[in-house]
């Protein structure tokens, strides 16, 4: 392993390596830590335009109808008078749930610390091909590009939900957005699926072949099992996706029936004869599912680490935590079908899935109590990547919690579709993964940029939006439990639900305020990069291998000789030491033990 | 013009946003010359407290939602016969939940404030506790395997109909953006259907098959009536795009799904009279007239017209998104005595005479 790594080290003996221009350096880069960095700016942009997304589609859910400048301003021929289109309202939130899901928390979070971590961590020069994983990105950024031009087509951009079930996707006439809009989002993911793909492996291979001397893979820092596991679940589970995407291109171009039977819509009867949509929803969700893992595994990875660090103490339980995250991995592919408890399959396999989902609560409480303990009796440093981690664990119990109503199929019967199941989902893998991804942010940014960001605004940040995040949330199970539909473009329809109207208000209110203080965040994380403290190279005392790389960026990460690994990631406070941490790179004293773990 | 200005402002805005940030940025500098960016003791007693803080923000956050929005009467008053059995699960699991969520919150938080991070101190090396990991596996195993046994019980009960109780059987259709119901008539057997067979001109709406003698006697409506306390069996169906036929007062929801039939049966036990004397539905029929009444007030204010009073209904909506109008696809289900539902039969037209 280190023979190959070895090699590497020559190619990038500094001096006479050919000067980088601009472009291979900034542009078609095929560093690790600089791609990390594209993928970090571009999940930044895409996470923008989702939130500024959001925020409209909540004003018109608590003031519906409502002339708003916003709207005319910002939605131009779909917000006559300033009241928004109620086709544009379901486009809004497809393409909300599209973003967040896969171009921020999936992309941005996984191709930001994927990239940055592994070879730092594992004590690589750079990944396994630096060519792919620059391609990888540049297929990202295409797809991110095709997403935000099918916003402006004409007949508008997807409206079928994030979930894309045909018919609906499927048939121009049953809706607007299932014309252009709905190819370019078909478009835009087929290439996203291929960049993932190409990550992903390159991600497995980098894990498995270039560790350093003497890290086995039981001295992986826990954020590499998370990021290595993430990739395997990626890889099996995203090519199937693509299937689905296809063969929905095919019934929509190609007169296919594989999702499409018995139609008859404005007025005609259609050809198709023989598919199901139920198939489609199988196909979807057997993705779908793994990929809120896709989304919250690194996170917890994040969490996991920067918990140990901030703590100064050990992650308690290293082995559970590697155990659950694999349990938790082969488990999220055999529970799709919870999203489906009323789609129409047998009643039967219904069961098996209450079974395979309610099994996952177990590995996540395991994390979850390891985590608590983890900061029991810790010298904890409330750095804000700390506070992240610490309501990271929070808004994952909250929203974890309510996952046994959802999961239990009888109960899902009366929830299916409300806003519970917004609620739900928004906490256990929307803002955690969101918290995840703040809090490797705020930890990792000095070794990102070299500089430090301010603290102070962070705390702000984190306060702010932890009250807001509660704030939206948490009356969402309400209103969802009180049977309102999810999706509905407006309520007044419906005096039942009246009385929940001021709920909805407050929800707003909240979102509003947390969205707007987002600019917090991006204030601090652009002037920073400029005018930030500069870092020294370790500074969160960390064991882990990146803060023994210079701060300065190099191409190969370490000068002279790769790092070699002699103990776990985690000792902090270990006795018989003075300091509260002993970075990995440093060799057991005599007669010390490393850890069995 | 107005566009233009407005994002104009909020350009302003978002400026004025990061350049009081800015000042906030450099107040502090000028503060702390030594600061490094990373927490220093006082950040750690400061956050510490907020932790607490934060803490009773959750748990006041939980009171209110369960007190002001915890919906009873629709929650607790279900109108089937299945709906109790399914209630009595969700309270369960809402303890259960509750409990949970109470204690760990209060760990994570207390912890935070508790261990908050002092010069000089050294956390204790605890890396592994076989027995406790133990423990907080095997404490979720069991209360899982009860939940899942309790939930699988309930469901297969719930989802198994029983034809040996004669259901009324009923067929539910939908399409952008309606519904209809079609009732089985005397013989109580659907006639055949497909959307290939529909006839617009012959007013053959749902694609019956005319020539099937059990189509002949069923009757199609735009309102769902049903007789409390018999049994019935719903047949789904969709002419164009996935619905879902949702019934939240009776626990009740399936999705129609184009080329296929889907089913789902209960038995209502309220009828919309005897709800609409329950009294947790009085009060909230109550509050929602005052909030209309309020909100009539500024309509007429502004030259609108003044809300209708509203009266309790049951409802199916559409709870899968199908277009548009999803936001309004809606039927009014009514639960009445045998009697009533025969008076209201009687005046239907049977498919054979509806046809033009």
């Amino acid at each position: 392993m280190s023979t190959h790594a070895d090699t590497h080290a020559h190619d990038d003996d500094h001096g006479h390596h050919h000067k980088e221009t601009f472009v291979t350096k900034y542009i078609f880069s095929q560093d690790h830590k600089m791609i990390a960095k594209q993928y970090l700016i571009t999940g930044t942009i895409m996470g923008v335009i989702g939130v500024i997304m959001s925020l409209m589609f909540r004003m018109q859910i608590a003031w519906p109808e409502q002339p708003n400048v916003l709207f005319e301003a910002l939605l131009g021929k779909w917000a006559p008078e300033g009241v928004m289109d109620a086709d544009i309202y379901l486009a809004l939130v497809t393409i909300h749930g599209t973003i967040m899901v896969f171009f921020v928390l999936t992309a941005g979070l996984s191709g930001t610390f994927s990239n940055l971590l592994i070879p730092l961590q594992i004590g690589a020069r750079d990944m396994a091909s630096g060519f792919l994983n620059m391609v990888s990105y540049w297929l990202f950024f295409l797809s991110s590009v095709i997403m935000v031009i099918s916003l402006f087509v004409e007949a508008g951009p997807a409206a079928a939900g994030w979930t894309i079930y045909p018919p609906l996707s499927a048939l121009p006439m049953a809706q607007g957005g299932s014309g252009m809009g709905m190819t370019l989002w078909l478009v835009s993911m087929a290439i996203f699926i291929a960049s993932s793909l190409l990550g992903s492996l390159n991600y497995i291979v980098t894990v498995i072949n270039l560790r350093t001397k003497g890290m086995s893979m039981t001295r992986l820092p826990l954020t590499i099992w998370a990021f290595f596991i993430t990739a395997v679940i990626g890889v099996i589970s995203f090519p199937v996706l693509l299937s689905a995407a296809l063969l929905l291109i095919m019934d929509r171009s190609f007169g296919t029936s594989f999702f499409l039977s018995d139609i008859f819509i404005q007025g005609e009867v259609l050809h198709y004869q023989g598919g199901s949509p139920v198939l489609f929803e199988h196909l979807f969700w057997f993705l779908g599912h793994p990929e809120v893992y896709i989304v919250i595994l690194p996170a917890m990875g994040l969490v996991s680490e920067i918990m140990a660090s901030n703590s100064r103490k050990p992650i308690f339980g290293y082995r559970a935590m590697v155990a659950s995250i694999l349990a938790i991995a082969f488990l999220s592919t055999i529970v799709w079908g919870h999203h489906m408890f009323i789609s129409g399959m047998n009643p039967f396999l219904g069961s098996v899935f209450t079974f395979t989902t309610l099994l996952i609560a177990i590995p996540s409480a395991v994390k979850a109590f390891n985590w608590i303990t983890t900061i029991w009796k810790g010298n904890l440093q409330l750095n804000p990547a700390m506070l992240f981690s610490i309501g990271f664990v929070s808004t994952f119990i909250t929203g974890g919690l309510t996952g046994i109503i959802l999961g239990d199929s009888a109960l899902d019967i009366n929830v299916h579709d409300t806003y519970f199941v917004i609620a739900h989902f928004h906490l256990v893998m929307g803002i955690s993964a969101l918290y995840g991804m703040f809090a490797g942010i705020y930890h990792w940014y000095p070794k990102m940029f070299g500089r430090m960001l301010n603290k102070n605004l962070g705390y702000l940040h984190f306060w702010v939006t932890a009250i807001c995040a509660y704030g939206v949330f948490f009356p969402m199970h309400f209103i969802g439990m009180a049977g309102l539909p999810r999706r509905y473009y407006t309520n007044s329809n419906f005096p039942l639900f009246d009385d929940l109207a001021n709920v909805n208000v407050i929800i707003t209110i909240f979102a509003l305020i947390g969205g707007v203080f987002q600019l917090v965040y991006l204030y601090n994380f652009f002037s920073s990069m400029f005018f930030g403290k500069k870092t020294v190279q370790n500074p969160w005392r960390s064991t882990t291998l990146e803060w023994t790389a210079p701060v300065k960026h190099i191409h190969g990460n370490w000068e002279g000789e790769i790092p070699h690994v002699y103990r776990w990631s985690y000792d902090y406070s270990k006795p018989g030491h003075d300091d509260d941490f002993v970075p990995q790179n440093v060799p057991l004293k005599e007669g010390e033990e490393e850890l069995q773990h | 013009m107005t566009a233009f200005l407005t994002i104009i402002i909020v350009l302003f805005v978002a400026v004025a946003i990061w350049q009081m940030v800015k000042i906030f940025d450099l107040a502090q500098v000028n503060t702390s010359t030594s600061d490094t960016g990373v927490a220093t003791d006082y950040d750690n007693k400061i956050n510490g407290y907020l932790m607490i803080g934060f803490l009773l923000f959750i748990y006041a956050i939980t009171i209110v939602c369960f007190v002001k929005w915890g919906d009873l009467p629709l929650m607790s008053n279900s109108a089937s016969a299945h709906g109790p059995e399914l209630d009595n699960l969700m309270i369960i699991s809402m303890v259960i939940i509750f409990i949970v969520q109470t204690i760990t919150q209060f760990l994570l938080h207390y912890f935070a404030f508790k261990y908050r991070g002092e010069k000089g101190k050294k956390a204790l090396f605890f890396a592994d506790n076989n027995t406790l990991e133990a423990i907080w596996t095997i404490i979720p195993v069991i209360v899982l395997a009860g939940l899942i046994i309790y939930g699988l019980f309930t469901w297969t009960s719930i989802m198994n109909v029983n034809e040996d109780d004669d259901p009324m059987m009923v067929e539910l259709y939908a399409q952008q953006f309606n519904w209809k119901a079609r009732y089985a008539g005397q013989d109580n057997v659907l006639g055949q259907a497909n959307v290939r067979l529909i006839d617009l001109d012959k007013a053959n709406i749902l694609g019956l098959d005319e020539a099937d003698p059990n189509a002949q006697d069923d009757v199609i409506t735009t309102e769902l009536h049903l007789v409390v306390n018999k049994p019935v069996l719903f047949k789904m169906r969709s002419q164009d795009v996935l619905h879902s036929a949702y019934m939240p007062h009776f626990r009740a929801q399936m999705n129609c799904v184009p080329g296929m039939i889907t089913q789902f049966g209960f038995t209502p036990t309220v009828t919309t009279a005897q709800m609409r004397e329950n009294p947790d539905m009085v009060e909230k029929v109550q509050r929602i007239n005052e909030i209309r009444a309020d909100k009539s007030k500024d309509l007429v204010a502004k030259g609108g017209e003044a809300l209708e009073r509203y009266d309790f209904d049951y409802l199916l909506l559409c709870n899968k998104i199908c277009g548009k109008s999803h936001y309004n696809m809606q039927m009014k289900i009514i639960v009445e005595t045998q009697e009533e539902f025969d008076a209201w039969m009687k005046e239907q037209k049977e498919f054979k005479n509806s046809l033009n």
